[in-house]
């Protein structure tokens, strides 16, 4: 049960900044991903919160106290690693049990809570096992049972499943969040991967070249990034460069309402949010691939210019390579400068349809 | 067709067997020669074996109180330099392996020096040094001397190891709360134990039958084994003396090699020289 301040934190290595000037407040019991591509600084941060990198600037308290000048051992966090990093010389109960022992616990204390901590992670019995007999799955349940069997305040996930088959990594990451339900326990969860974040934050923090680009619930994150970046970063995106002239963002296979200053602009759709339609009259773009899931179907359109876009469809049955059609823009949203400059949701651009898709609006 | 390829087998190596036969030509004939001579009472020219086998002599070397001695002299100064050497090297290896410190490369390969130039004359030379301090003829003396000799295994080797083992594994030992050098006496060292045990196998082993030091710091107050050996060898005109010996001698080799391979297993001494 711990609150976590993070304030202006910087980290310089050389003249490179891996971190540049990052706040957040995770609060008591909550689940926070830091997500980015690789070089983001994410796994920086979080070791900077582990205490082994040392900010260049700023603070970090967790619960009202600063932690920067505490070694990671006086640290009230416990960390997982990619790598599980388990010792091999040491057999599962010893491993969980370490920590336990240096704190100096009596020995039936520490023998129950290894017990407890091994059921919590659903590895009761495999005490005496050596950590080479596990799989990979398995040792990373050990890694973290040997974080979690000393109650940390904050509990740091690197990467913890990055190494792990993407069955096995789905079925972890939903255990992984049960168990942080289950001890309320303050977590930051460091990934790369945007399906593992969306799934199981309370918020996203978004980093590119260490920046923060956004922090929100995963929802807004995915139906309203705040930069091109976060845009296109998380799940699939079409953006398109064009210009604002006269209330309309003006493209050579768009045209739809924008009541922003004149300017250039980057449009935003996802491809659920961009329905395509036979084409009424001569039709500016045209149908490139048709590729049927089962559930969907995802049309990749081509627009004049050469240029690709993703709309997803009910169904693949109506739509042939070449085929001429209309697009059908729901909501979406313009850039500008990185930031958003204008929002417009499905309702508001169906009834306003663009200009090529006069008669053809789907229901 | 694989089947009308000549199968590898089917060739005699003939290189190979050469090999083996002048290896064991240079190696084992010497080796079995001393051996026999060990259990010899007889052997006169111009017989191929002896005329008589005994154990006259080893009743009559065992029974030599200078020969006790010098066993346990041995056995004291291989375990006193291979302990102060693990004391004094394995830091310092870490301290290769982990850390940058300003002269680090250059200090590091100067522990080759020792053994880069001929050793007798940096042996006289740390003798003339030793005569000044009052060393020459002492334990001590010996123990110091013998000491440079292991620096190398002893150096080389735990860095390589230090080296190989995950930081990781380290930085989750300091996560779950122990201190530096708790990280080291727990994890470190455990990890990278078999290397270094085949660094202390080799330093204890080299010590025992290091002879140029032992003889020419220690002399005539120290006689380790070894010298105690070559002064038989060249004195003595009874061959059966330093062949109990060097049978004798034998054993601590035997002894370790078994160790080794129980303990170490295989790879750990290829490892240990970065292999």
């Amino acid at each position: 049960m711990a609150r976590l301040d993070i304030a202006n934190v910087s980290k310089l290595f050389g003249s490179t900044k891996a971190v540049d000037d990052f706040s957040i407040t995770v609060e008591d019991g909550e689940l926070v991903c830091l997500l980015g591509p690789s070089g983001s600084g994410k796994s920086t941060l979080l070791r900077m919160i582990g205490g082994f990198e040392k900010p260049t600037y700023g603070s970090m308290t967790i619960d009202g106290e600063e932690v920067i000048h505490l070694p990671p051992e006086k640290r009230p966090t416990g960390m997982v690693f990619q790598s599980h990093a388990l010792w091999s010389h040491m057999n599962v109960f010893k491993n969980i049990a370490f920590g336990l022992k240096l704190r100096r616990l009596p020995k039936a204390e520490i023998e129950r809570r290894v017990e407890a901590v091994l059921e919590l992670v659903g590895l009761s019995g495999y005490g005496q096992r050596l950590t080479h007999q596990l799989s990979g799955g398995q040792q990373q349940r050990v890694a973290l049972a040997r974080s979690l069997v000393l109650e940390p305040k904050i509990l740091l996930l690197d990467e913890p499943f990055a190494s792990l088959d993407q069955h096995l990594r789905e079925r972890l990451r939903e255990e992984v969040r049960d168990i942080q339900q289950r001890l309320k326990i303050t977590t930051l969860f460091v990934t790369h991967a945007q399906d593992e974040a969306l799934s199981v934050a309370d918020r996203i923090v978004v980093l590119r070249d260490g920046r923060t680009e956004q922090i929100a619930r995963p929802a807004e994150v995915y139906r309203e990034p705040a930069t091109p970046f976060v845009a296109g970063f998380i799940g699939q995106m079409n953006l398109v460069s064009g210009v604002v002239a006269d209330g309309r963002f003006g493209h050579s296979a768009f045209n739809v309402p924008a009541a922003v200053a004149d300017g250039p602009a980057t449009l935003a759709v996802r491809p659920e949010a961009l329905a395509i339609a036979p084409a009424s009259g001569a039709g500016m773009a045209h149908v490139h691939r048709v590729t049927d899931y089962g559930t969907h179907a995802m049309i990749d359109v081509e627009l004049p210019d050469g240029e690709r876009l993703k709309s997803m469809m009910p169904t693949a049955d109506q739509w042939t390579p070449m085929q001429k059609v209309d697009l059908v823009p729901g909501a979406f949203a313009l850039y500008r400068d990185n930031g958003v400059i204008y929002r417009a949701d499905a309702a508001l651009a169906l009834a306003k349809p663009a200009r090529k898709t006069r008669s053809t609006v789907h229901a | 067709m694989a089947a009308t390829l000549p199968a590898p087998r089917g060739r005699i190596d003939f290189v190979g067997i050469g090999f083996a036969i002048a290896l064991s030509v240079a190696i084992i004939f010497p080796l079995i020669v001393v051996g026999t001579w060990a259990f010899t009472e007889v052997w006169r020219y111009p017989n191929i074996v002896p005329q008589q086998f005994g154990l006259r002599f080893w009743n009559q070397t065992l029974s030599r109180a200078d020969v006790w001695s010098a066993l346990t002299l041995s056995l004291q100064l291989s375990t006193v330099v291979t302990l102060l050497s693990a004391a004094i090297c394995l830091p310092a290896a870490y301290a290769f392996a982990r850390m940058t410190f300003p002269g680090r490369n250059v200090l590091f390969f100067s522990f080759l020096a020792g053994h880069a130039f001929p050793k007798f004359g940096l042996l006289v030379a740390i003798a003339a040094i030793f005569l000044q301090l009052n060393l020459i003829g002492t334990f001590w003396g010996v123990v110091l001397i013998q000491l440079v000799g292991t620096l190398l295994f002893m150096i080389w080797i735990p860095v390589a190891a230090f080296q190989s083992v995950d930081r990781r594994m380290e930085e989750a030992a300091r996560d779950v709360g122990a201190s530096p050098l708790r990280v080291f006496w727990s994890i470190t060292l455990p990890q990278a134990g078999p290397t270094i045990a085949a660094a202390v196998l080799l330093s204890f082993v080299g010590t025992f039958y290091e002879t140029e030091g032992a003889w020419l710091i220690g002399a005539p107050g120290i006689r380790t084994m070894p010298v105690l050996m070559i002064t038989f060898i060249n004195n003595q005109m009874v061959i059966q003396y330093g062949a109990v010996l060097s049978v004798l001698l034998w054993v601590p080799s035997f002894i370790a090699l078994m160790f080794a391979r129980r303990v170490i297993g295989g790879g750990a001494f290829a490892r240990g020289f970065g292999g």
